[in-house]
């Protein structure tokens, strides 16, 4: 798909460069002359909202760190003293807390349109393959940020979430001894995780220009999920996308701000403003928002052991993916019955998310009360956590597999430029 | 009646290791038990994207954590000077370092702190100055404990904050005090209030299906009318305290809002012009492609 480069050295510096390090040959062909596709939708604006909020999350972060203490005793009044004390210090951490929300939301949104698009099939595995891979990183990064306020939520997570590794059988003890650098979560458990947390982001970084990489190698995927096939189905990058993703970011911005500046700890969790306290347990653990569907199937299955293994499983199966879609046609656009699945899907997914947040034995319908099947009331968060995990997991292992080959799928154009465009061009006169 | 024996059955097993399991644990015991009432909505000055702090409301708000709630409550994470900062209670554009504002320097004097001699090295006491901590009432937890029924005053830094509802919930904690329905037993020393999150299950000896909503705390109702006399005339009523303490109290938790909403203000203008002229970039760029 790249083609071979279109770039020319104009000055004589240019031309020197280009052949000692042709890194702006890299640049040229990356960001201006690369072709895309013309009928990309603005689902395709999420890849750079993503890098804008990586390169948020590491200059607030490196901010952060200058003025932060990993340490027990006074990591808590330090984040305090960056709110208080630290010229714009308020800023910059809210913006970073609310950064990693905002972070997850584009994730979140990236991940949605390459399933609905196909974007995994052949011969994108690779690039979904690094996408996943940068998904579980921010995870465990996230995860990590999280503990350095030691706040309450932040400790009692950590210890929620570390306890996990301790339901694998003979070696669950000794994993979780070893993350926590001791026997509880205390303040080397802290060290550890600030060097991780500082450490991650770059990985990340690394890992994205793989995926980067990959992209310009299999070129982007389109809401037809035809591959483009001559000149008329594409684009140069540049004025064309880096104007829409422009925009497109300009508008997050406008969503970001809005937390930053009026309802900066909507999305936290009030305990986590009380020092952490190893002898006072609150009340009910939430992780944060971005997590609760995994926390929710977890909670599901009844055994520890299980859980934890379902949790890890309702991930793998985003990396197994290209290879349990079984259908010819990548976009959902040609697939009716798929369709109706995904959102089905989508809907299970914001189920978990809202059952995780909830007391497992609370009420779906307040004040309702039936039998009791197993271990509590089928009118219960944890049943409804049930219902949505098997169908979570009969998505991947079912649904999907089985549609591809049984479906009735409407006609997939030519071409991108073949079927009435959206927003025709108005008749154009050759010169 | 099958189906429920069977499934338990199939369960059972697997519930003994789970329901031991801290997850699980946490959310059954507070299930039963109903939860607090909702605290009242209260108009803030400080809500909304254009609000900000009453400076006449935050002086008032400083006399009654000061004359009443610093007998139990510390607030160790501000110094005297940031009731001069800007959006603080006693700001004055005189004086922009608000070490040298003299009404601070003043409140600070109020108060003696330790310090040692740097000639000999004994623990002496000296007047507060601005850069000082504002002094904790109690030496250490112990204390504040043993002075307390047990029960420990939380420090009130970051408090407003740090509580669901922030400054609402204050508001409603200290006006909320009620006589402990008949059937509910209260330990001398502790209130029934209905805000205060809590299970009142074991203690209700009334009907099962009516457990009475919040919770027993160990703080003795502190405000009542006319407890506290405000200098700018303002009628001290109960009310008027509890709203002007919890302003007080989500100030010290937040002392940057006004600057925040200031600055959100011209982020938002700034941000929604340049979107304004992405779009129509966007436009022009892609009028004579179709897409
Ligand atoms: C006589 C000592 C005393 C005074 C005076 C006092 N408090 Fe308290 N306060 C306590 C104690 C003790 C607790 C802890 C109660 C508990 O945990 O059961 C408490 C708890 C609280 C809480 C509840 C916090 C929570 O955990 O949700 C609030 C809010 C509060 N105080 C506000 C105030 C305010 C505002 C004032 C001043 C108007 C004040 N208190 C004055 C002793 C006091
Ligand atoms: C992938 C990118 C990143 C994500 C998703 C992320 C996420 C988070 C989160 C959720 C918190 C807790 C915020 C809070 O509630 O207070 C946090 C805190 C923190 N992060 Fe990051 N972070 C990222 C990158 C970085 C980098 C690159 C650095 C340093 C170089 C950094 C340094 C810090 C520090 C010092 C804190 C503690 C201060 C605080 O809690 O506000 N982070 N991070």
């Amino acid at each position: 798909m790249s083609g071979h480069s279109t770039y020319q050295p104009k000055t004589g510096f240019e031309r020197w460069l280009d052949s000692r390090l042709p890194i702006i040959r890299l640049a040229h062909d990356t960001a201006v002359s690369y072709p895309t596709p013309r009928n990309l939708n603005y689902w395709w604006t999420f890849g750079g909202i993503l890098t804008l909020c990586l390169g948020v999350q590491i200059i607030t972060g490196i901010i952060l760190a200058m003025h932060y203490t990993a340490s027990a005793d006074h990591a808590f009044n330090s984040v305090e003293h960056i709110m208080r004390d630290v010229n714009y210090g308020w800023l910059i951490r809210y913006m970073h807390a609310n950064g990693a929300s905002m972070f997850f939301i584009a994730v979140y949104i990236h991940m949605f349109r390459g399933l609905y698009y196909g974007s995994y099939k052949a011969p994108r595995e690779v690039l979904w393959l690094l996408g996943c891979i940068i998904y579980l990183l921010m995870m465990a990064t996230g995860f990590m940020g999280y503990v350095l306020p030691w706040g309450q939520m932040s400790f009692h997570g950590t210890v929620v979430i570390t306890n996990l590794f301790g339901a694998f059988p003979i070696v669950g003890e000794a994993i979780t001894t070893w993350l926590w650098g001791g026997f509880a979560v205390d303040n080397p458990t802290l060290n550890r995780f600030f060097s991780l947390h500082y450490l991650l982001p770059f990985v990340i970084a690394g890992v994205v220009i793989l995926h980067i990489w990959a992209l310009h190698v299999v070129g982007q995927n389109n809401p037809t999920g035809v591959e483009p096939k001559s000149k008329a189905d594409t684009v140069p990058f540049t004025p064309y996308a880096t104007v829409k993703d422009g925009f497109a970011m300009s508008v997050f911005l406008i969503l970001f701000a809005t937390f930053v500046f009026y309802m900066p700890n909507a999305l936290g969790h009030a305990d986590n403003y009380i020092p952490a306290n190893p002898l006072v347990t609150p009340a009910h653990i939430v992780p944060e928002w971005y997590y609760l569907p995994f926390y929710a199937i977890l909670r599901a299955v009844p055994d520890k052991l299980m859980g934890v293994l379902a949790m890890f499983a309702s991930i793998g199966c985003f990396f197994a993916l290209p290879w349990l879609d079984t259908s010819k046609v990548r976009s959902l656009r040609y697939r009716p019955t798929a369709k109706l699945y995904f959102w089905i899907f989508v809907l299970a997914c914001l189920v978990l998310g809202y059952c995780g947040g909830r007391l497992p034995d609370d009420p779906v319908i307040p004040g309702l009360k039936t039998f009791i099947l197993g271990d509590s009331d089928p009118n219960s968060f944890v049943w409804l956590s049930r219902i949505a995990t098997a169908y979570y997991f009969a998505y991947f292992a079912v649904i999907i597999p089985v549609l591809g080959l049984v479906e009735k799928t409407l006609p997939v154009p030519e071409t991108i430029a073949s079927p009435a465009l959206s927003h025709p061009a108005p008749a154009k006169t050759e010169a | 009646m099958t189906l429920k024996l069977l499934s338990k059955a199939v369960f059972s097993k697997a519930m003994g290791l789970a329901l031991t399991g801290a997850l699980l644990a946490g959310g059954g015991a507070m299930a039963q038990a109903p939860h607090p009432e909702e605290p009242e909505n209260i108009q803030w000055s400080f809500e909304g994207p254009l609000g900000k702090f009453d400076q006449a409301q935050l002086q008032r708000g400083y006399k009654v954590y000061r004359e009443v709630c610093a007998a139990c409550h510390s607030m160790s994470l501000l110094s005297f000077r940031n009731l001069g900062d800007k959006g603080g209670p006693f700001y004055a554009p005189r004086y922009p370092n608000s070490n040298d504002n003299p009404y601070v320097k003043s409140l600070a004097a109020e108060y003696e702190v330790d310090d040692i001699d740097s000639e000999t090295g004994d623990v002496i006491k000296r007047p507060a100055i601005s850069a000082d901590r504002l002094p904790s009432p109690f030496k250490n937890e112990a204390a504040a404990r043993a002075s307390n029924g047990g029960s420990l005053p939380p420090d009130m830094s970051v408090l407003a904050k740090a509580r669901e509802g922030g400054p609402d919930y204050i508001h409603a904690i200290l006006t909320g005090y009620r006589d402990p329905p008949a059937g509910l037993k209260v330990d001398p020393g502790k209130f029934y209030n209905p805000y205060f999150p809590g299970d009142l299950t074991s203690a209700w000896s009334g009907d099962p299906a009516h457990i009475p909503h919040g919770g027993v705390i160990g703080m003795i109702p502190p405000l009542r009318d006319g407890l506290v006399t405000f200098d700018d005339g303002t009628k001290s009523t109960l009310d008027q305290q509890a709203k002007d303490v919890s302003a007080f109290l989500m100030w010290a938790a937040e002392p940057k809002l006004n600057e925040r909403h200031q600055m959100g203000a011209a982020v938002m203008i700034y941000l929604l012009l340049l979107s304004g002229l992405l779009y129509a970039s966007y436009r022009k760029v892609w009028k004579n492609e179709s897409h």
